[in-house]
């Protein structure tokens, strides 16, 4: 304890050398004019609607815009926002009318141009937009954006403005749920300055939504203040966000403690521990659209080849998924019981018996399934995962020992870590998996489709294994086609069925969204997506 | 010493060609940064190709090599994934991580010197061992052993300080980051000045100073110390370069938005433009230090002279 002791005489020498210069505290006002200091990271890529794809930039979109639609806050339905009506008769060509007396924080209409203009902006191939892929379903899309070569059209064909407020959407397929879609942020409106002087609107993104950008200074914070002339519903009742670029989440949590910031949505896994101590009921834990899965490499024979299913099937019932998620994760995450996410509800496709005994830590039968199904290709299985973010090693280490222990076998599985997760990415596009690797999915929008259809569906935009089953794609393309939305949601499962019979990927566990506040705010919730819900912050 | 100084300069010219070229290679093995961009999905093939066009990665490296450079001449520093130029970086990065610089010198010059002296003078005594025990302590506590618990004791439990050092990142948020940083090189500076004083308090022309009747103060301050600081200057001109690269640690314990930051995040996200050009001033940094601290050197000891 020498060390402990004389550190921290050290710290009382600093201490006294530095009590002159210790700073003040924040003291902005309370009530409805108070500002939330709530902690952020750098947006990965340039803050424009179709160009964002993580929770970072996510959460500032979310302040900034409204779309046609908006989820729920806490169920995650999705309800009209901007939409005054969304009619289809046939699944296909839809109307859009959108509400009258909207408009962008600089004083322009919002009319249905804004949001064609704003589509057509994210879906063109030249914009680079990192979400195009969103715009995939409307009909014109492989004309603005060829899988190769140059665009032939400017404009997607599906898209006709009628008059101020309607337009027209002619999709590829049938699609009855798509309407409900149009939450995600990709599908929000833009004013004309995003177009007249891009530049200037990154520096200060203009959009429609509660606040209003009073600041940006990139890379270390964005000074959001609440837009008095807001004209929806969900006004912010507090006066603004200072949302702060952290180094580190283990500094914004120590930040928190020591009131000089009022919510981290992002509590480190090495405070979990304490976080009951420091912050008492000040801390959510609520379940969000996250699902953790193994994948597998289908376009490795050894993987795809007959009686496969059974070793897969065989080591996700070697996987204590529970204890697991009580020691390493102290219960901020959920064991899996099927491929989707409490967050969608029953109704919604939630089906917590569906994945049944295959889900259950049975030790035995998993050693007989695995040796059934003629063993793991290779001898040894390697759980390939990036090793930089989301503290990955250790639950690759704990299934690893638990298969290990499962099948009495110390050399049956080993963890194979990537340095980072762009690395990582790039092998799996390569195709370079020889085992079972880390998936994860947030969902785009709370619908049983986004947990299936982006992931097991052939050839599809995050199906990372390239899993392929007919009877699986046949069952989706009806689903989509099925207008009653309940026979629609029976259909998806009957699809999910199929992806469990086969163990397509082993689930995992349902991520919850962690978050901390100081008592200096109240009313903090997250929503489905785990991004605080900061219009209903109140500042005491 | 004006062609000295022409022919250190001309060194610098392969030097700085070899360090930005082995960090470019070096960047470029870590493979393709465009899968990363789309977060857990495969970015669709096109865009992916259109992103890769607009950094210039669908270049040979040896091209990129060639562009960059000749970029990097005209001022240009490219752009960081984000979209947000890397001289906008800098610009933002430079004067956080410099004045964290300065404070750590600071108190590695002030504390350090004057303890050394200190304990060099009274060899032996209670104050030499009490100090020589704490040096050996600070540098076998790791840099963040030694920032989190002072985060912790100043920041959270004493509240004497905040935690986190915020955006503007004035000098006196940053003491205690500029301690923790400087607290490694201040016992190294400690024990070096105090070795060297007390090899040369036992030299000739001390002697002669102190029998020809020179006040004491006068003694230390021109004749003893000035002949014992070269081994210092040496080390802490070698520590500036260090001290601006190697603050990652210290930078992200206390949220400090500087280089150290920059460079971690260019690494994280693969973003080859960030990262050497941070790389490239860094090495700049480290080569006039080290020039600098060679003039010094003639400047302390008259004996030692440039042609």
């Amino acid at each position: 304890m020498r060390g402990a002791a004389l550190a921290q005489w050290t710290a009382c020498a600093v201490a006294v050398a530095l009590a002159a210069t210790a700073c003040g505290g924040g003291d902005n006002g309370g009530g409805a004019s108070g500002v939330v200091r709530s902690s952020w990271g750098d947006p990965a890529n340039p803050l424009e609607p179709a160009n964002t794809n993580e929770v970072q930039g996510g959460k500032v979109l979310d302040m900034l815009f409204r779309g046609l639609k908006r989820y729920d806050p806490k169920t995650g339905e999705a309800k009209d926002m901007l939409a005054e009506k969304i009619v289809t008769t046939d699944s296909r060509d839809f109307t859009v009318t959108v509400k009258d007396g909207w408009t962008f924080s600089n004083g322009e209409k919002v009319t249905a141009k804004s949001f064609v203009d704003a589509w057509n902006y994210g879906a063109h191939l030249e914009n680079n937009q990192r979400n195009a892929y969103f715009f995939g379903y409307i009909e014109g899309y492989d004309k603005v954006h060829p899988e190769k070569g140059r665009a032939t059209a400017d404009t997607l064909s599906g898209l006709r403005v009628k008059d101020a407020r309607t337009f027209t959407v002619r999709l590829t397929q049938k699609f009855s749920t798509w309407p409900e879609t149009l939450g995600y942020a990709a599908f929000a409106p833009l004013p004309r300055a995003f177009f007249d002087d891009h530049d200037a609107w990154l520096a200060k993104p203009v959009g429609n939504g509660p606040y209003t950008v009073e600041s940006y200074a990139r890379g270390s914070q964005m000074t959001m203040r609440k837009w008095g002339e807001y004209p929806g519903p969900d006004k912010a009742r507090n006066g603004g966000v200072d949302l702060q670029v952290f180094t580190d989440n283990n500094t914004a949590y120590t930040a928190l403690t020591a009131g000089n910031l009022d919510l981290v949505d992002d509590v480190p896994a090495s405070q979990l521990k304490n976080v009951r101590a420091d912050l008492g009921d000040r801390y959510i834990n609520s379940p969000a659209g996250i699902i953790q899965t193994l994948a597998f490499p289908y376009y490795d024979d050894r993987w795809n080849a007959d009686g496969m299913e059974k070793v897969r099937k065989g080591l996700s019932m070697a996987i204590n998924r529970q204890q697991i998620t009580e020691t390493i994760f102290q219960r901020t995450r959920t064991p899996a019981k099927d491929w989707t996410s409490p967050v969608l509800a029953a109704e919604g496709g939630f089906d917590d018996a569906l994945c049944g005994e295959a889900c259950e830590f049975k030790p035995a039968e998993a050693k007989k399934l695995v040796a059934e199904g003629g063993g793991i290709p290779g001898g040894t299985l390697k759980i390939t995962f990036n090793a930089d973010t989301g503290s990955h090693r250790e639950w690759v280490d704990a299934v690893c020992n638990s298969i290990n222990n499962a099948l009495g076998n110390d050399r049956a599985c080993t963890g194979n870590p990537v340095g980072t997760f762009a690395d990582f990415r790039s092998q799996i596009t390569d195709r370079k998996m020889t085992g079972p690797f880390r998936a994860g999915w947030q969902m785009d929008y709370p619908l049983v489709q986004n947990f299936l259809q982006p992931l097991y569906y052939t050839n599809a935009s995050s199906n990372d294994g390239k899993w392929t089953n007919e009877e699986f794609d046949g069952l989706i393309d009806e689903a989509n086609a099925e207008s009653d939305p309940v026979k629609a949601v029976e259909k998806f499962k009957a699809a999910e069925k199929v992806a469990r019979d086969q163990m397509a990927a082993i689930p995992l566990w349902y991520q919850n969204g962690s978050a901390g506040y100081s008592d200096r705010i109240s009313n903090v919730a997250l929503n489905p997506f785990s991004v605080p819900v900061y219009n209903e912050i109140t500042v005491n | 010493m004006g062609r000295y100084v022409i022919r250190r300069l001309l060194q610098m010219i392969p030097v700085f060609f070899g360090a930005t070229l082995l960090i470019f290679l070096m960047v470029n093995v870590m493979g393709d940064p465009v899968a990363g961009l789309c977060g857990d999905r495969e970015c669709d093939p096109a865009t992916a190709a259109r992103l890769r066009a607009e950094f210039g990665l669908d270049q040979p490296v040896w091209q990129q090599y060639a562009t960059y450079m000749g970029n990097v001449f005209s001022g240009d520093f490219g752009t960081a994934f984000n979209g947000q130029r890397v001289t906008e970086l800098m610009a933002g990065a430079f004067p956080v991580t410099i004045r964290l610089t300065l404070v750590a010198i600071v108190f590695e010059i002030v504390i350090g010197i004057s303890l050394g002296v200190l304990t060099g003078l009274r060899r032996g005594r209670p104050v030499d061992t009490g100090v020589l025990l704490m040096t050996l302590v600070v540098i076998s506590i790791p840099t963040f052993v030694t920032g989190l618990l002072l985060q912790l004791l100043l920041g959270v439990k004493w509240g004497l300080v905040k935690p986190a050092v915020s955006s503007a990142a004035t000098v006196d948020e940053l003491l205690v980051p500029g301690l923790v940083l400087a607290s490694v090189s201040l016992a190294y500076v400690t024990r070096l000045t105090r070795t060297s004083v007390a090899e040369n308090s036992r030299a000739d022309y001390v002697r002669t100073a102190v029998a020809k009747g020179l006040p004491r103060r006068r003694v230390v301050s021109r004749h003893l110390l000035r002949n014992s600081l070269i081994p210092v200057v040496t080390f802490i001109g070698t520590d500036v370069g260090a001290l601006m690269g190697g603050a990652i640690v210290t930078e992200r314990i206390f949220n400090i938005h500087g280089v150290g930051y920059q460079l971690y995040q260019g690494i994280l996200r693969q973003s080859s433009q960030t990262v050497v050009g941070f790389v490239t001033v860094l090495v700049l940094v480290f080569l006039l230090a080290n020039l600098l601290v060679d003039i010094l050197y003639a400047v302390l000891d008259p004996r030692i002279r440039y042609a």
